[in-house]
């Protein structure tokens, strides 16, 4: 608190833009957005909650098609990317550049493969005769797991554009930070994950 | 160190300790989906263990994995500042609908 007046101060080399908190401007930014995102998944979900309560008048009903062995691996694969993510996060950390790249697209992959299982669920629900219109549930259900894919796919061009930007230069300042903050990201994406799963699938 | 990653000096985490807690969550999941299928079984306790199993899993991927732990609790605040605001809101919302 003692160090500076202003508002922000650069630190050492290196070390990116920190407020005059010491704390990271970066790093804030994206907690302060994961917080906000919160509400926006409340959202979704309180509004599934709601319409699934309500039955259909015509369609299926999403619960009918759910496949949870399915379901659970796509879950299952999500929670692993969570692991290599810090496990990214780590070897930069220690300096070992290579090594995260190996787990940056590891986790790339198993959001991918993730995101795949999703595109694979939604043509199940449509060739069961469960449209994107076809009652209030399924809107609800498609926008909420809809806007939780979309995450996991911005995601996934956030770790690719890290893993192929290659040098140190390339991540910025502080590589370390940077992997983190997207790592913060990816962690979040995992979070809202666990409470549909939950929420969605097994409860019923 | 050849450079400062955080603000907040703690200790790290190992990756083995990392592994450990990814096979943690993996097993409440595993235990998870085993509830879904013992409905009768569990009757009225099957929809509390989901929710606090959910609970767990979500302070141990936020408190290890985003480093909340171990981090300056400036972010900590904001973060559930959010999450706060979220639940209380929507509750509030699933209550007027009469939800519960």
């Amino acid at each position: 608190m003692s160090t500076s007046a202003s508002p922000t101060l650069e630190s050492t080399p290196g070390s990116g833009h920190h407020s005059a908190t010491g704390l990271s401007n970066a790093k804030l930014a994206m907690w302060a957005f994961l917080g906000s995102d919160c509400m926006l998944f409340g959202g979704l979900i309180s509004t599934f909650l709601l319409l699934r309560t309500k039955g259909v008048v015509r369609g299926p009903e999403v619960k009918d098609l759910y496949d949870i062995p399915f379901t659970s691996v796509s879950s299952f694969m999500l929670l692993m990317s969570s692991l290599t993510m810090v496990l990214a996060v780590s070897a930069i950390r220690r300096g070992d550049l290579a090594r995260c790249r190996v787990w940056l697209v590891a986790t790339a992959v198993l959001g991918a493969l993730f995101v795949s299982g999703q595109v694979y669920e939604f043509t199940a629900f449509y060739n069961e005769g469960l449209g994107f219109t076809t009652n209030l549930q399924s809107s609800a259900f498609y926008v909420l797991t809809g806007f939780h894919g979309t995450h996991v796919g911005v995601g996934i061009l956030i770790l690719g554009s890290l893993a192929a930007m290659g040098d140190r230069d390339g991540l910025g300042p502080s590589p370390a930070e940077t992997v983190e903050i997207a790592g913060l990201y990816w962690h979040f994406v995992d979070v809202v994950w666990i409470i549909i799963f939950t929420v969605v699938y097994l409860i019923r | 160190m050849s450079e400062p990653t955080t603000t907040t000096p703690h200790a790290e985490p190992s990756d083995r300790t990392y592994v450990g807690i990814a096979l943690l969550l993996g097993v409440i999941t595993a235990v998870e989906v085993a509830s879904y299928y013992a409905e009768d079984a569990l009757g009225a306790a099957l929809v509390p263990s989901l929710l606090a199993m959910m609970v767990v899993k979500f302070v141990i991927v936020v408190g290890w994995f985003m480093h909340l732990r171990f981090d300056s609790n400036v972010y900590t605040r904001l973060f559930v500042t959010g999450l706060v605001l979220a639940v209380t809101v929507y509750a509030a919302v699933l209550a007027t609908f009469r939800y519960f």
